[in-house]
């Protein structure tokens, strides 16, 4: 009979030493790009202005990140909490509908099939340009008219590709669960829903930084002092830019965050997918 | 007609069944005409025939996934689409179709499941077809990581789960190496003959469609339809010696040149 590739269970040790050998390669991109950065500013005299030094802006966040750690009240660390809370209140509300909608509208075909070309134009209209009308909704100052317009981004693609999932099946897949007489209700659950995951959890990935920026540009338009992209506004207008480019570097690491935490549920949530097999 | 046919009840009668697919002349491909067939309880029929010939659209119009063009098919003296809801019949696809989702185990279990067998019991009858089949090692493997052969045993653990009175085989054995395959034709017998069941068997091997059938459809193309149906004659339980008696090469010899006429035509 023939053998079997075992999925091999790394220990702990192992696992952390393969991911570092696998992710040198990026490490000392990122290394290398920081060091010339620094140089560059530094032996061409850049204007502070214009692009501050690596070391200055790591230097102010962990100034700020001190402040937190020793109890004081960060303003950075403040915005950085309301900006994550409008994305990640709009990102549920609107992943959330999106899948809902979905799943009600794919249980007859033709209403999704005639919902599609509506949700694919309503995807490519620039959703943020509503921000000042969500300002004049919901009030400037109210998290809900930033996580409005979150949810409104996030919900079309994650709408579409969660109906392309249920409905995109390999016809003898589904004549399988007709072969057994299967309910719609359980080819919904073993069948459709399952093949679906893949497709959500690539929209999940794409909305988790799509919600990111949708709250930080809609907090351009306005909104409560401390939220990141106010702060950033300020900053910049006050020629505070090595505040404004630590509330930058705060941003980038949401974004990343959140789109490492979609990443490992994908992985939780569906172990058996192509791009988490072993191959070796 | 063999001494294992139990009774004379019938379980799948066809009379003049047509299948067209597409229409308009030149998109027109007549898969099935006029296809006339009994299978009596507790038959062992193998179809056989080239590529195209329509064995699998005959094995679909039996399972009602496709529905006959004209004609009238009984299963079980009901309409197909009855049949199918009353779950007459276990299938294997010509490809194993395993969800990717499911373990091996899981995969079997997956028509106790929609049938609503107990847990445990559902555990108990996956793990005993899977050592049928010689996998009961694989039960929490995923599909992925399985060979193309051992996948296709997986479905066939999955179609005999729960046991169906008639088994309707599509090419399962193609993609098994030749000594494995030996092993998978006795146990399938045993089975058979143990369970009583009815099998359409789909096969594109002579000597296993004569090694395991109480008779032979031999089918043409182009219209796909009927040409011959050969009574194998040789005595049950077939053991490996059957394979070398002169009976059996004679009934492979008969089979090949019915199937070069219908090739030649
Ligand atoms: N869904 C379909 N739509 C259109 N034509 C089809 C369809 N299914 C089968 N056919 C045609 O019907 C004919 C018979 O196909 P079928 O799959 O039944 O052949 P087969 O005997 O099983 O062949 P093989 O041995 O290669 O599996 C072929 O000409 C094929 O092109
Ligand atoms: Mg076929």
């Amino acid at each position: 009979m023939a053998e079997i590739t075992k999925t091999p269970s790394l220990t702990w040790g192992e696992n952390i030493k393969g991911q570092v050998s696998y992710y040198f390669p990026t490490i000392m991109i990122a290394v290398a790009f920081l060091a010339l950065w620094e140089v560059a500013v530094r032996v061409l005299n850049i204007q502070q202005f214009l692009l501050p030094k690596p070391s200055d802006i790591a230097a102010r966040f962990l100034e700020e990140t001190q402040i937190l750690l020793s109890g004081g009240s960060s303003l950075l660390y403040q915005a950085a909490g309301a900006t994550l809370w409008s994305a990640f209140g709009g990102f549920v509300l609107g992943c959330g509908s999106g899948i809902l909608l979905a799943l009600i509208t794919a249980r007859w075909t033709i209403i999704s099939e005639a919902a599609m070309p509506f949700a694919i134009a309503a995807n490519s209209v620039p959703i943020i340009a509503f921000a000042p009308i969500m300002n004049n909704w919901f009030g400037l100052t109210n998290p809900a008219s930033k996580m409005a317009i979150v949810a409104i981004i996030v919900f079309f693609p994650t709408m579409i590709n969660t109906v392309r999932g249920l409905t995109l099946i390999d016809p003898r897949q589904l004549e399988l669960m007709e072969s057994y007489a299967a309910s719609p209700f359980k080819t919904l659950f073993a069948l459709r829903i399952p093949n679906a995951l893949p497709y959500i959890f690539s929209a999940l990935r794409v909305a988790s930084s799509l919600s990111v920026i949708g709250a930080i540009v809609s907090e351009f338009f306005g909104g409560p002092r401390a939220t990141l992209g106010v702060f950033i506004t300020q900053a910049a207008s006050g020629f505070d830019f090595d505040r404004a480019w630590s509330a930058i570097l705060m941003a980038a690491l949401i974004g990343i965050g959140f789109y490492l935490t979609v990443t490992i549920i994908e992985r939780r949530v569906m172990p058996w997918h192509t791009s988490f097999r072993q191959t070796e | 007609m063999s001494e294992h046919v139990q009774n004379n009840t019938l379980v799948i009668s066809a009379k003049g069944v047509n299948k067209i697919f597409g229409s308009g002349e030149d998109n027109q491909v007549v898969a099935l005409q006029n296809i006339n067939l009994d299978i009596h309880n507790g038959e062992f029929i193998s179809l056989i025939g080239p590529s195209g010939c329509g064995k699998s659209t005959l094995l679909r119009l039996i399972a009602d996934l496709l529905k006959p063009t004209t004609g009238e098919l009984k299963i079980n003296g009901k309409n197909p689409q009855q049949a199918r809801l009353d779950r007459d019949y276990g299938m294997v696809f010509q490809a194993a179709t395993l969800y990717d989702w499911r373990t091996v185990g899981k995969n079997v279990e997956l028509p106790l499941e929609i049938m609503r067998y107990s847990a445990s019991e559902r555990k108990v009858r996956a793990q005993k077809m899977l050592e049928m089949v010689e996998l009961g090692k694989f039960s929490n493997h995923y599909p992925w990581q399985l060979s193309g052969g051992m996948q296709q045993r997986v479905a066939i653990a999955r179609a005999l789960a729960f046991e169906p009175a008639l088994l309707l085989m599509d090419e399962p054995f193609g993609a098994l190496d030749e000594f494995t395959r030996e092993r998978m034709n006795m146990e399938l017998l045993r089975i058979w003959q143990t369970t009583k069941t009815t099998v359409i068997f789909v096969t594109h091997s002579i000597p296993e469609a004569i090694f395991l059938s109480t008779r032979v459809v031999v089918m043409s193309p182009r219209p796909g339809r009927i040409t011959a149906v050969v009574d194998t004659d040789l005595p049950y339980p077939r053991v490996f010696e059957t394979r070398e008696s002169p009976r059996f090469f004679e009934k492979v010899n008969q089979v090949r040149e019915l199937l070069r006429d219908a090739h030649e035509e």
